[in-house]
């Protein structure tokens, strides 16, 4: 995994597209790094799952030469964000990309700037350009534009929608993020990576483990450390815990998409209830404080565990009484049911991950896929359902969280003893690697790059959200507006995970 | 329509008084300098701080409650038992227009036209969503803020108070400014979370980030936390309301 194929960028695409085969295989990340003061290059990483293994392009251009690289967008749709940020942050150029708009700088930031460069400096006051932001449309007789956000009439993150119209249909949907990029990864540059943690542990409060995680193991991974057993163990548990109160969450808000208010009003009651043992657990609600690089901060103890457990033994028959008046309500159904549809091809294609995946017959789980930490150790079932609709999102949701408290009460059955952390030793300067983890969401990758004296050099942090994001617009023509609450509500994606 | 009759009965009422639920052992609340006097001037945690927010003032630490992300690593790291973390929640401060120097007969208008009756707009301009995920839990039958004569409108048009998470991204500024505006007068600003009272100091300096909630609007209200309890939120909303 530390190998990387390098390559000159002019091959990129040759290279890409015989590694994709067609399909065969998955485009699971793609990103930049400025690495001029260290070989006179930019590079472009591709990260691959090839079979049971991942497999790293790193396409080279030189300094001195144009900035400029062969886009693989063509014929892996999966990668035009990818590309799109790359082009924003660091100024090179996919040639023959289809939708080459900005992504996460706005109409504000003006041209020629690229904060992801090592010669932009922070400090540097960046003045307000006034750009326009170009919105993807449809033109014709009769249809309209309806514009929504980035402030929204609940309580969500921001973002800007635009659906193009006729009548109650859908014909297109076009969003407009990064609302909420804060430019973490530029502001943790430098810093050393143990006490970066703090803010990746931050880029969203809903991932707040899935983060930390990925980080974390992408530290260890670089630095050849393996963590102790029980810290494992331990990280197994808060990561599943946290799965399962987005999932309990998650599945009674989606009523909220269609004003169910018993359903919501249970699933916030259950959540609550979880959220208090996280806390007991942890010292925090979501489960902050608990992984720290090297292993974890916090122990269990016997009372910790039984009321882990006591707290299972009363929410799964009162979560299943939920689930059944979803089950044989056909006014539910009638909702769920045919809605917000994302063909199997399609979520291959965009590179779909998590619950959006497995509702669209995707068997994908990195859990098992690529085990980290304690899980192969573990038995659990993947989920998968074939409809592509909001029911499907719905329905492996709910399997998931059976799953789930299945893993929980493994992990606390087979909870080894050990101490809670291993020393992070002085790493070579320039190493890189790979972390990762299925967050509630899907897979949340890192990708880190240590510099001197243990800090961090670059951080590319991928969030299970932002390949899922382009399949809302895929979901969304077709259906009503009404129905798009309901459809974005079984993506549940998190913006500020996007946006970083 | 027979299921779920029955399973609202059955369930009951789950609804608590807020300041009833007593957080568990290891909470992480507000963290005080115990032993001013013990500090030996080491700087140990000035130096632990993932967002600076202890300062040494005249040989002991000082802690900016308003950057606190209550991590607990300043305790763990003082040698001399100065610090200590408690489950304290209750850190909301008064500011603005609500400010202990402000006329008081401005203060009793603003709290007699809202005190029994506070519409809240939400306003995310930068946060991990903690906070806002929180807020989302006040609605929860077990915090049920509508008992207070509260509740969560969909436009700032109808907004007395704007709730406003995270800092001042360059992205959401103009949402911002544009919300602050359409909300009618007299109104009130919450700066909620340790981001939006603080700007930068969570993630550092930043070309996306410009500040602080109060560098762009005046707040009336903050709520220290990372992110703040659902009883944070209740307790500053009923301090600002005088209904404490």
């Amino acid at each position: 995994m530390k190998d990387y194929k390098t390559i000159p960028a002019a091959e990129l695409r040759e290279t890409a597209y015989q590694l994709y085969a067609d399909g065969q295989n998955g485009l699971m990340s793609m990103f930049a790094n400025d690495e001029r003061q260290l070989n006179g290059n930019y590079a472009i990483y591709c990260l691959f799952s090839v079979g049971k293994s991942m497999q790293v392009i790193k396409a080279v251009l030189k300094d001195k030469g144009k900035l400029e690289f062969p886009s693989i967008t063509p014929k892996i749709s999966g990668a035009a964000w990818y590309e799109r940020e790359i082009y924003d942050m660091f100024g090179l150029k996919p040639v023959g990309h289809p939708d080459l708009r900005p992504l996460a700088l706005h109409e504000n930031w003006p041209q020629g700037i690229f904060p992801l460069r090592k010669d932009f400096n922070s400090q540097t006051p960046v003045p307000t350009a006034k750009k326009e932001f170009p919105m993807a449309g449809v033109e014709g007789e009769g249809v309209f534009t309806v514009p929504v956000g980035p402030i929204h009439a609940g309580i969500i993150e921001p973002g800007h929608f635009r659906f193009s119209q006729a009548g109650e249909d859908i014909i297109r949907l076009d969003a407009k993020l990064f609302f909420l990029h804060r430019g973490i990864e530029k502001a943790i540059e430098g810093v050393p990576i143990e006490r970066a943690f703090y803010q990746v542990e931050r880029i969203s409060g809903i991932c707040t483990i899935a983060h930390s995680l990925s980080y974390c193991q992408a530290i260890e991974n670089i630095a050849g450390v393996t963590i102790p057993l029980r810290a494992q163990y331990l990280r197994a548990l808060v990561g599943e815990m946290e799965r399962l109160y987005n999932h309990v969450g998650d599945i009674g808000n989606l009523c909220a998409g269609m004003g169910f208010a018993v359903g919501i009003m249970a699933g916030a009651r259950l959540k609550e209830d979880i959220m208090r043992v996280n806390e007991a657990l942890t010292g925090h609600r979501f489960l902050r404080g608990m992984v720290v690089p090297g292993g974890v901060r916090l122990d269990i103890n016997e009372q910790l565990s039984s009321e882990i457990r006591s707290m299972l033994d009363k929410l799964m028959p009162d979560f299943d009484e939920m689930i059944e008046l979803f089950r044989g309500n056909d006014a539910f159904l009638n909702r769920v049911e045919t809605t917000g549809i994302v063909p199997r091809q399609a979520a291959l294609d965009l590179g779909v991950v998590g619950i959006g995946a497995r509702a669209s017959g995707v068997d994908v789980d990195i859990r098992r896929d690529f085990p980290y930490g304690c899980y192969s150790a573990l038995q659990f079932d993947v989920p998968v359902y074939t409809e592509g609709d909001v029911a499907a999102r719905l329905w492996v949701r709910v399997d998931e969280v059976a799953q789930t408290v299945k893993l929980i009460r493994q992990i606390l059955e087979k909870m080894p003893q050990g101490s809670l952390k291993a020393a992070i030793p002085a790493i070579k300067p320039y190493s890189s690697g790979f972390g990762w983890c299925e967050s509630p969401q899907g897979n949340n990758l890192h990708w880190l790059m240590v510099g001197e004296n243990n800090t961090v050099y670059r951080l590319y942090a991928r969030s299970a959200a932002y390949p899922n994001w382009p399949a809302l617009t895929v979901a969304a023509p077709g259906n009503i507006i009404p129905d798009f609450p309901l459809i974005n509500k079984s993506y549940e994606l998190s913006y500020a995970c996007v946006d970083r | 329509m027979l299921k779920v009759w029955k399973k609202v009965l059955a369930t009951g009422n789950v609804t608590e008084p807020w300041e009833k639920s007593v957080p568990p052992e290891r909470s992480r609340g507000e963290v005080v300098v115990e032993q001013h006097a013990a500090c030996k001037g080491c700087k140990l945690c000035v130096d632990v701080c993932p967002t600076k927010a202890i300062k040494l003032y005249e040989g002991s630490p000082v802690i900016n409650q308003k950057a606190c992300v209550f991590c607990g690593l300043c305790v763990e790291s003082c040698q001399d038992g100065c610090l200590k973390q408690t489950s304290n929640y209750k850190l909301a401060t008064l500011g603005g227009s609500l400010a202990d120097n402000t006329g008081s007969e401005l203060k009793n208008k603003i709290r007699r036209v809202l005190g029994r009756s506070l519409h809240i707009r939400h306003l995310d301009i930068g946060s991990c969503n903690g906070c806002d995920f929180e807020m989302n839990h006040l609605c929860n039958p077990v915090y049920d803020i509508q008992q207070y004569g509260i509740d969560f409108v969909a436009s700032p048009r109808h907004a007395d108070l704007l709730m406003v998470t995270g800092p001042v991204t360059r992205n959401s500024t103009q949402a911002l400014m544009m919300t602050y505006e359409a909300t009618p007068t007299p109104k009130l600003v919450m700066a909620l979370g340790a981001c939006a009272c603080s700007g930068d100091q969570i993630f550092g300096e930043s070309y996306a980030i410009r500040g602080a909630v109060d560098a762009f609007v005046p707040v009336d209200i903050y709520v220290p936390g990372c992110p703040p309890r659902p009883q944070a939120i209740i307790h500053g909303l009923m301090l600002a309301l005088d209904r404490m």
